[in-house]
């Protein structure tokens, strides 16, 4: 059995997948969904999250057929009012771990919407950002709603 | 007229002379402060498709059949393929190709390292190249290894020649000091780890080859891959619109995009080749360990009389001897100082250069040695490089320092020494440090840029630089906004594509900014000028009372006030095109830049952790075109810096030379949690002398004196020298220890003596 069916931002999807490939590998290769990263693919950096049921989870080792609830993915967060957040408190550099800071903290929000600095370091600290885009990371999340 | 002159260029410390045409007339220097859009804070233009998934990264192309690339690496750290067979991988299913030693640039017999890519798959899936590489048949004939630097050094094993400098006689001076000090400091190999690994996707179109690359230089590349394929220049296109980070070790194209440009050529597919996170970890490149014994003598009253150091850079199998010795010549007024630098040829990765390379190392050694004299002399530090400020740098002038200014900055930070050390209990040890950063940064030529003004009144600004992350897309748009008289939002910026614009620097050495920046600026002005003489011609006026201003066409008695793009539309589909190049740096004087650091941190002498609490920066780099994009520069160098100095250590297996942390669990970076308070400020002040845009470089100056500052922080908290970096528990355990063994040895003399 190769097929499996996902809800991927709220639409129904029905892919071929070898077993053991991963739901990073299936979103970006399969479904074109290349706004999750994978940066080091395995599990390590935070690039690749998603959200399973709101839930955030490093999809870089997930395997797609395990897969049971509603994925959310960037492009199913576009006009989440974090995006202008991060746009305006410059917390984007090169770019290449902010979908997945931006998943993470849409996750956070949603389940905290006034977090705590140390609210923000804990739920933020999986995902990694070479360029140190950190303190701008923490002050987006404090103003996400503008 | 076109001038044709003879210059000098800069790049992290390494000089050439090159020709170069000069063909515009100088403008004049903007005044200093915030201006109508330069100098103001303004959000990065692509920004938000970065955000939301939607720029495309190298890692992001996916075309029709495109095939996927693994490599085959040397289990060795020096061996020799002396027999290899490539037949039972190419006929595994998927398998489409297959290269071995010498058949590409960077596959090579003789591998150096351990990790030394000598064949290449590529098949129709990642998967199946990576299991077409079990079937290759090598058989290694291994040679001697060498990991040790001194043990290279001692052999003459160098990556190049042994570089000696002196001025005035160090000797005699040391010999006359009131005070000498030595140390022995020590920087361990540390990774660039950008999110986006090295890769690229190589496909031929007819006789081109297009080459999408995650790159620091887009021209570089053209004319490297060129040159290897034997080529022209215009028969390679470089693309990288956007690419996640590089830190130093994407300016030239590697083995992955030699690799691929061939298996194309092969199989007439267009060809991905990615290093995995873990070949990232080994062989994409790092900033070598050092080892820096540093002498520093001084007359009592705390002026510095004599400076030597011997640096050796552990620079791997490749790469180059980066200016470990330069903070030492240059930071200081002494006059006499000697140096000697070797590099030493061993058979570890790769150097490549790496956010301001060798004079990060260099600084914590010398920035230390500087501390544990102003303690000897029980001066404080920042009066000690006060009083030794240098006034000329190897007897050339400054074209503009503002040090003094940023110790200004720094002071209302330093004062709180007091009140932070009075946070200390019996556990937790509190105390602040500092350092300066003297670094290059101003760039150079050439670099060209072209710009458009179309009949709606819209400004493109095309140019083939790139933007790896640091802003500077939005920050040539803020100049050419700037010049033209237009909002910012009039103004797109195209880059990224060696095949649709001109040529453009590299983006290293803190050089994009100052280098490509002018160059707008030119190009700006020369299409202002034709816009103004078309308007002069319109409205039968003077060009000299005409001026474009927020977007309209005005004069200087206010009669006319006209939208540019009702000017301009006037024209219907004509476009209104200017150029614009880099200049010259100014002959005989030395263009750098500075900045200083004072860091809280908290020191746990029971268990050895560290905390940095805070950090304040204070910066000089000339004009600050974007207050928001360089407050980030700065931020993200610190943080970086501070992984390099508690968390972050290549390890390797000094047995075998195989690299240990090879993963992100165990090559630590920094992470949300580890982040200090970081309070920024700059001079911003304009170097009147550079360029007309007054700006230089700051990519890499905030990460120069982190190390050294939180160095000294410790001392000043523990009254203990930390030597190596990175200030692991075990060092900080082992300096605290050797400090208490050094009071108690005090204590015993005193009683003693009485």
């Amino acid at each position: 059995m190769s097929d499996v069916l996902l809800t991927v931002n709220g639409q129904s999807y029905s892919a071929y997948a070898p077993v053991g490939m991963s739901l990073a590998q299936l979103l970006r290769e399969e479904l074109g969904f290349t706004g999750t990263k994978i940066a080091c693919n395995e599990g390590h950096c935070g690039a690749c999250t998603v959200q399973i049921d709101g839930v955030p989870v490093l999809s870089c080792i997930t395997l797609a057929h395990n897969v049971t609830g509603e994925i959310t993915t960037i492009e199913g967060l576009r006009d989440h009012p974090l995006i202008e957040a991060f746009v305006e408190a410059d917390a984007v550099q090169c770019g290449f771990c902010t979908p997945g800071q931006v998943v993470s903290a849409a996750a956070l929000v949603a389940a905290t919407p006034d977090p705590t600095v140390d609210q923000i370091r804990h739920q933020m600290a999986g995902n990694i950002c070479r360029c140190g885009t950190y303190p701008r990371i923490e002050e987006a999340i404090q103003k996400w709603r503008g | 007229m076109a001038r044709l002159i003879r210059t000098e260029k800069e790049v992290e410390g390494r000089f050439e002379e090159l020709w170069l045409v000069v063909e515009e007339d100088p403008l004049q220097q903007w005044p200093a402060g915030p201006q109508s859009v330069v100098g103001r804070p303004a959000v990065r233009q692509d920004a938000p498709e970065r955000a939301r998934g939607e720029a495309r990264y190298t890692a992001d192309i996916q075309l029709p059949g495109m095939l996927h690339t693994a490599v085959l690496r040397s289990p060795h750290a020096h061996a020799r393929v002396k027999r290899i067979d490539l037949a039972p991988a190419l006929a595994l299913p998927g398998v489409r190709g297959a290269l071995g030693p010498g058949e590409a640039q960077g596959l090579d017999e003789e591998a150096g390292f351990a990790g030394a890519p000598v064949a290449a798959v590529a098949a129709d899936t990642f998967a199946q190249a990576r299991a077409a590489l079990a079937a290759i048949d090598v058989e290694w004939e291994q040679l001697e290894v060498v990991l040790d630097p001194d043990d290279a050094i001692a052999r003459k094993q160098f990556t190049s020649d042994p570089v000696e400098y002196a001025r005035g006689g160090f000797e005699q001076a040391l010999a006359e000091a009131d005070v000498v000090v030595e140390g022995t400091y020590r920087t361990a190999v540390v990774l660039h780890n950008s999110m986006e690994t090295h890769q690229a996707v190589c496909d031929w179109v007819g006789d081109t080859l297009n080459v999408y690359i995650s790159t620091q230089y887009i021209w570089g590349v053209r004319d490297a891959v060129a040159e290897a394929l034997g080529i022209p220049g215009d028969k390679v296109r470089v693309v990288c619109e956007f690419m996640g980070g590089g830190f130093g070790a994407k300016n030239d194209p590697g083995e992955y995009t030699f690799i691929a440009a061939e298996l194309a050529k092969r199989t007439r597919r267009p060809v991905h080749c990615a290093l995995t996170r873990r070949e990232e970890n080994t062989a994409a490149g790092n900033r070598n360990a050092t080892i820096q014994k540093l002498t520093v003598g001084a007359r009592s009253d705390g002026t510095i009389v004599a400076l030597g150091g011997e640096f050796t850079n552990a620079v791997g199998w490749s790469g180059w001897s980066a200016g470990t010795d330069g903070p030492m010549q240059m930071l200081y007024a002494c006059d006499n100082v000697r140096t000697i630098r070797y590099g030493a040829k061993i058979n570890t990765p790769p150097m490549k250069a790496f956010r301001a390379p060798g004079f990060v190392e260099g600084t914590f050694g010398l920035e230390c040695l500087i501390d544990e004299l102003a303690a000897k002399l029980d001066m404080d530090p920042l009066e000690l490089r006060r009083k030794n400020y240098a006034s000329a740098n190897d007897g050339k002038p400054y074209s503009s320092k503002n040090l003094m200014q940023c110790y200004e900055l720094a002071q209302k930070h330093w004062d709180r020494r007091d009140e932070v050390r009075a946070r200390s209990d019996d556990t937790w040890k509190h105390g602040v440090g500092m350092a300066s950063q003297i670094w290059y940064g101003g760039g150079g030529p050439p670099s060209y840029a072209w710009t458009r003004v179309t009949s709606d009144g819209r400004v493109s600004v095309i140019t083939a630089m790139q933007d790896i992350g640091t802003g500077t897309r939005t920050a040539m748009a803020q100049i050419a906004a700037e010049e033209l008289g237009v909002p910012l939002d009039r103004v797109e910026v195209v880059l990224g594509d060696s095949a649709r614009g001109p040529y453009a620097t590299l983006s290293a050495g803190s050089s994009t900014t100052p280098s490509v920046g002018p160059a707008v600026r030119a190009a700006a002005a020369d299409v202002k000028r034709q816009i103004i003489e078309i308007a002069a011609q319109r409205h039968d006026l003077e060009e000299r009372v005409i001026d474009i201003k927020d977007g309209m066409v005005v004069s200087a008695d206010g009669n006319l006030s006209q939208p540019l793009e009702e000017l301009v539309g006037l024209l219907e589909d004509a476009q209104i095109l200017g150029k614009g190049a880099r200049g010259p740096n100014p002959t005989g004087m030395s263009v750098l830049t500075f900045g200083v650091q004072v860091v809280e941190v908290a020191v746990d002498v029971e268990t050895g952790e560290v905390r940095v609490e805070r950090v304040a920066a204070a910066h000089d780099v000339g004009r600050i075109i974007n207050p928001l994009g360089a407050r980030s520069q700065v931020e993200g160098g610190i943080i970086q810096g501070i992984g390099h100095t508690l968390s972050e250590q290549r390890l390797m297996d000094m047995e075998t030379g195989r690299i240990l942390t090879t993963s992100l669990d165990a090559y630590r970076m920094p992470t949300i949690a580890d982040v200090p308070e970081i309070v920024c400020e700059f001079v911003d002040e304009p170097d009147e002398h550079l360029t007309s845009l007054g700006s230089k470089g700051l990519g890499e100056p905030p990460i120069i004196p982190i190390s050294a500052a939180i160095a000294n922080a410790i001392r000043d908290a523990t009254g203990a020298d930390v030597h190596e970096l990175p200030i692991t528990r075990e060092e900080m355990l082992r300096a605290l220890r050797e400090a208490d063994e050094k009071a108690r040895e005090r204590q015993r003399e005193s009683i003693g003596a009485r």
